[in-house]
């Protein structure tokens, strides 16, 4: 196959010529091999670029930005307790990080998904209780199910809205998140409030939790990382499996890039939005469940700490990338993970990571401003190479 | 055809490179990943002339301008500017250095208004930043009287016809003393008269001393047009001629090094039954202005019906209404019989009716698709390319392939993306795709635009065959050549209606350019290109 390249182009013969050419598609090849390797680069220079900048700031502050980060690393992996930790703090935002992401691949900014993933927490607390007493390979996918279907549905008209009468997405699932929100905090303060004081939902029967990965594989130290990290990872590779080989993910590619050519080529561009706009929301409703199910085993007014937007993020920097969004949640799971140790060794303010969570948003939202730098540097180098 | 293509002697008298050229690029090399664009080209062109760059589709023309307009950073070779080497590193060096391009695919911002447009980027503005309008719209209007460039300087872009829009282009340049004018391909857009008027201005900016670049593939412009003649092969310069050495055949042989046949022969007209009948059908367009008006015609097994007409007199409107892209007002649409007038794009293609669409970068391609998505774009939800929702990816790369060796898609592989083709092997593709699909009905759009006199020959050949064997073809076309030597019937649309019909081979040019400007109407008023505006 990669055999025709040359001949494609002009007919290829055992001559001199034709050899050389040869060689020289090769190395044209390699070169934008390299240009790819530079684009797959951008995060990883935006997030160097993240910590540069945290450590100046941490510099002016008067503190040793070295102690910092080793703090900050040892805090995220500096043990099987602290990868736990940080394993715990991605598992929602690989799920938010998903539906951020789909929706942008289809063309939507689904900027809404801390709503849909707020009733997918709520799904995920009523039905965890209501099917207590069922066996856990029951309940579980149960439960799961009717929290994307919550999601889903949080997501459903809003999606509808834009495929009928044009309604931006951002204007309307980021209304319907408010609505959800408080939609959700009147339910856990009033007709499902626990027994007490405090506004929460009852707790989850053993049997609808997810459970500790140390409890399943008890070889594992203890930690708090739990089974959601796997469905985490199971889903993204989903997701890669439906926009690469699925009508669904094609007819959803298609949309996103070129509405007007999808529909030429007989894609219903309004029931691609609605689809998707839909699978977004099931992803965000599942952060909810996982959340729920995993962590705190009910449902409180503060239980997700905004990981629908920062599923923004985790999105922008996987580039889209399904498989880019668990390696993006794991590191935005670090940073949290590792601030409090960071704060307690190093005497460095946890605001530092809002800096640098900051900055790598604001650089990869920017790609433009990496790859220009880039390009800048290597055309230097070029040019000192043609000087020798 | 042979891997080296050779220097082609076209008995020409010596005219050598100009004396002074104002532009001249030397050994320009451009790779690819798997293509050799360009390879260690050198042309020059002076003050004065218009130097026309010929070659087949992905032969590399609009890779050696864009270098010279700083869009593309050549792999080697220089640029000189009044015989200097200078730096274009982007194209606003370019544009000090005085070099202007019009590119193949516009690059207007539609909302905004001509002057707007014109001045963006080199805004005169009055204390504190302000856009000076006034200044502004004085300088397009002073410049557009100067060079003959009538435009309206209040019009919005999106409101222009494609002509208006190029002179905007144009007048965008030469507001930014442009010396130099790239085109590339700027007649493929342009309705005969507006071609016409198109060169007359290009002679009213030569006699002023600019120096200009024309890509086109219509050799008959090519001869009447340019001072000197640069055909390109592969990525390299294979001759040098000028028009009153050489002919359209010859040029031709020189581009695609085989002779050409520029028009192809058609066996007798043997219509069968009705294939797709439209009915009294009415059409508005983006404006809900009426744009298609009563139109009723028929497309039988066995034959092509041409529409002639110029741009913008309804019938993007009549085609997006059959594909079921736009929805009539009135009327009725039947394929074979059975009633399709309100039946989505997806049913209608898979009833069998294919479409080129006259704008493959909007309507035709996914752009960020590579060429696999791009050929499976409208069948990915039939078998074989995809069964229960799940597509086939083998098979779909099996059948790009067959389809992109078949209609001789230049391109190192098919998993490029559509992107990065050249404009005519885009066209290719698009092609490639609607006739690869074996269609009973065939509904094309300009579907040789942008397109080399050797890929015209083939695609005239492969919808010739498809008539032959008894498929029906709708060809809409600019191009009355292209109209009158494929058609069994010609139908003529003026402001939505069909105007008059003819039968193929008993009219000529003239007959039709009449009808074509609403002369054949007794009353009514030649509107030309203004079209349904009124
Ligand atoms: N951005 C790009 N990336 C990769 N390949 C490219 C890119 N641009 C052009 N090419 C390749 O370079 C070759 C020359 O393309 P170019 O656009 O210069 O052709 P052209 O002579 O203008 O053809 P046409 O008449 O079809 O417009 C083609 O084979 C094309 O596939
Ligand atoms: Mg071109």
């Amino acid at each position: 196959m990669r055999a025709r390249m040359p001949d494609a182009v002009r007919d290829s013969s055992a001559d001199p010529d034709a050899r050389r050419e040869a060689a020289e598609h090769r190395f044209a090849a390699e070169q934008e091999r390299v240009r790819r390797a530079i684009s797959v680069a951008t995060p990883f220079i935006s997030v160097a670029i993240a910590v540069l900048v945290g450590s100046l700031v941490i510099l002016a502050a008067g503190k040793d930005p070295v102690a910092a980060f080793s703090a900050m690393f040892r805090g995220s992996f500096g043990g099987v307790r602290q990868i736990g930790e940080t394993l715990l703090r991605a598992t929602p935002l690989v799920f938010t990080g998903l539906a951020v992401a789909y929706g942008f691949r289809s063309g939507l900014f689904n900027i809404g998904a801390e709503g849909q993933l707020f009733m997918g927490g709520m799904a995920a607390a009523w039905v965890g209780v209501m099917v207590a007493g069922l066996p856990w390979a029951v309940s579980v996918p149960v439960i799961l199910v009717a929290a994307g279907l919550a999601g889903a549905a949080w997501a459903f008209l809003p999606a509808l809205m834009k495929a009928r009468i044009g309604a931006h997405e951002v204007i309307t699932t980021m209304m319907f998140s408010y609505i959800g929100r408080y939609l959700v905090s009147w339910i856990i303060a009033g007709p499902f409030k626990d027994k007490g004081a405090i506004p929460q939902t009852p707790m989850l029967p053993g049997t609808s939790q997810l459970p500790r990965l140390s409890d399943v594989f008890t070889f594992i130290e203890p930690n708090r990382a739990h089974l959601g990290i796997v469905l985490g990872v199971i889903a993204a590779f989903v997701v890669w499996w439906i926009l690469k080989y699925t009508v669904l993910g094609f007819e959803a590619r298609a949309v996103g890039f070129n509405p007007t050519a999808a529909q030429t080529g007989g894609i219903s561009v309004a029931a691609t939005t609605v689809k998707s706009l839909c699978i977004s929301g099931t992803l965000a409703g599942l952060a909810g469940a996982v959340e729920v199910m995993g962590v705190h085993h009910r449902l409180f007014d503060q239980f997700s700490s905004g990981f629908g937007f920062t599923g923004i993020a985790v999105a922008l920097l996987a580039k889209n990338n399904p498989i880019g969004v668990i390696a993006a949640a794991v590191l935005f799971g670090a940073l949290s993970a590792g601030a409090g140790t960071m704060q307690l060794d190093a005497d460095v303010s946890q605001k530092v990571i809002s800096i640098i969570q900051g900055v790598i948003i604001f650089l990869v939202g920017a790609e433009m401003i990496v790859t220009w730098a880039v390009g800048r540097l290597r055309d230097r180098k070029g040019g000192d190479d043609a000087a020798q | 055809m042979t891997a080296d293509p050779g220097p082609v002697v076209c008995d020409l008298p010596e005219t050598g490179p100009s004396p002074d050229p104002v532009l001249e690029l030397r050994h320009i090399t451009k790779r690819f990943p798997g293509v050799l664009a360009n390879d260690d080209v050198s042309i020059a062109v002076a003050p004065g002339e218009v130097l026309a760059l010929l070659g087949e589709n992905g032969a590399g023309k609009s890779t050696l301008m864009n270098v010279a307009y700083g869009l593309l950073a050549p792999d080697a070779g220089e640029v000189l500017v009044d015989g200097r080497v200078v730096s274009v590193r982007a194209p606003r060096d370019a544009i000090a250095l005085g070099i202007g391009m019009v590119h193949q695919h516009f690059m207007l911002v539609e909302p905004l208004t001509v002057t707007e447009n014109i001045v963006l980027g080199g805004e005169p503005t009055s204390a504190f930043g302000v856009i000076d309008r006034d200044v502004a719209r004085r300088r397009v209007v002073e410049l557009s009287d100067r060079y003959g460039l009538k435009v309206e300087p209040d019009a919005r872009v999106r409101d222009l016809s494609v002509g208006r829009q190029q002179r905007v282009e144009i007048l965008k340049a030469l507001y930014r003393d442009a010396r130099i004018l790239i085109l590339d391909e700027p007649t493929a857009v342009l309705t005969p008269q507006e071609v016409n008027e198109l060169f007359d201005i290009v002679r009213e900016l030569v006699s002023e001393g600019l120096a200009v670049v024309i890509i086109t593939h219509k050799l008959e412009e090519v001869m009447a047009f340019s001072d000197r003649i640069v055909v390109m092969r592969a990525g390299r310069v294979v001759g040098e001629t000028v028009p009153s050495a050489c002919d359209e055949q010859s040029l031709a042989r020189m581009m695609v090094g085989r002779d050409v046949v520029l028009r192809v022969e058609k066996s007798p007209h043997q219509p069968g039954s009705p294939l797709l009948e439209v009915m009294n059908l009415s059409v508005l367009d983006d404006r809900k202005l009426p744009a298609v008006r009563d139109v009723s015609l028929v497309v039988r097994a066995g034959e092509v019906v041409g529409i002639a007409g110029v741009d913008g007199n309804g019938q993007r409107e009549l085609v997006e209404a059959i594909m079921g892209l736009r929805r009539p007002t009135q009327g009725t649409i039947t394929l074979k019989g059975r009633d399709i007038t309100h039946d989505n794009p997806r049913r209608t293609i898979a009833a069998g009716v294919s479409h080129v669409p006259e704008d493959r970068h909007r309507r035709g391609l996914v752009l960020d698709f590579d060429l696999v998505e791009n050929v499976a774009l409208g069948d990915h939800r039939r078998p074989p390319f995809s069964r229960y929702g799940i597509l086939d990816r083998a098979k779909l790369e099996q059948e790009a392939r067959r389809r992109i060796a078949e209609y001789d898609v230049r391109t190192p592989d098919e998993h490029v993306a559509a992107a990065n083709l050249s404009g005519g092997n885009q066209q290719k593709l698009v092609l490639a795709r609607e006739l690869g699909r074996d269609p009973d009905v065939l509904i094309a759009a300009q579907p040789t635009r942008g397109l080399d006199v050797g890929a015209i020959e083939f695609v005239h050949r492969r919808i010739l065959a498809e008539r032959d064997c008894g498929k029906g073809v709708l060809l809409v076309s600019m191009e009355l050549e292209e109209v009158m030597s494929l058609s069994d019937r010609i139908l003529v649309m003026y402001e939505g209606r069909v105007v008059a019909e003819f039968e193929g081979g008993a009219v000529t040019e003239e007959e039709l350019g009449v009808f074509m400007t609403g002369g054949g109407r007794p009353g009514a008023e030649a509107l030309g290109s203004e079209g349904t505006d009124a």
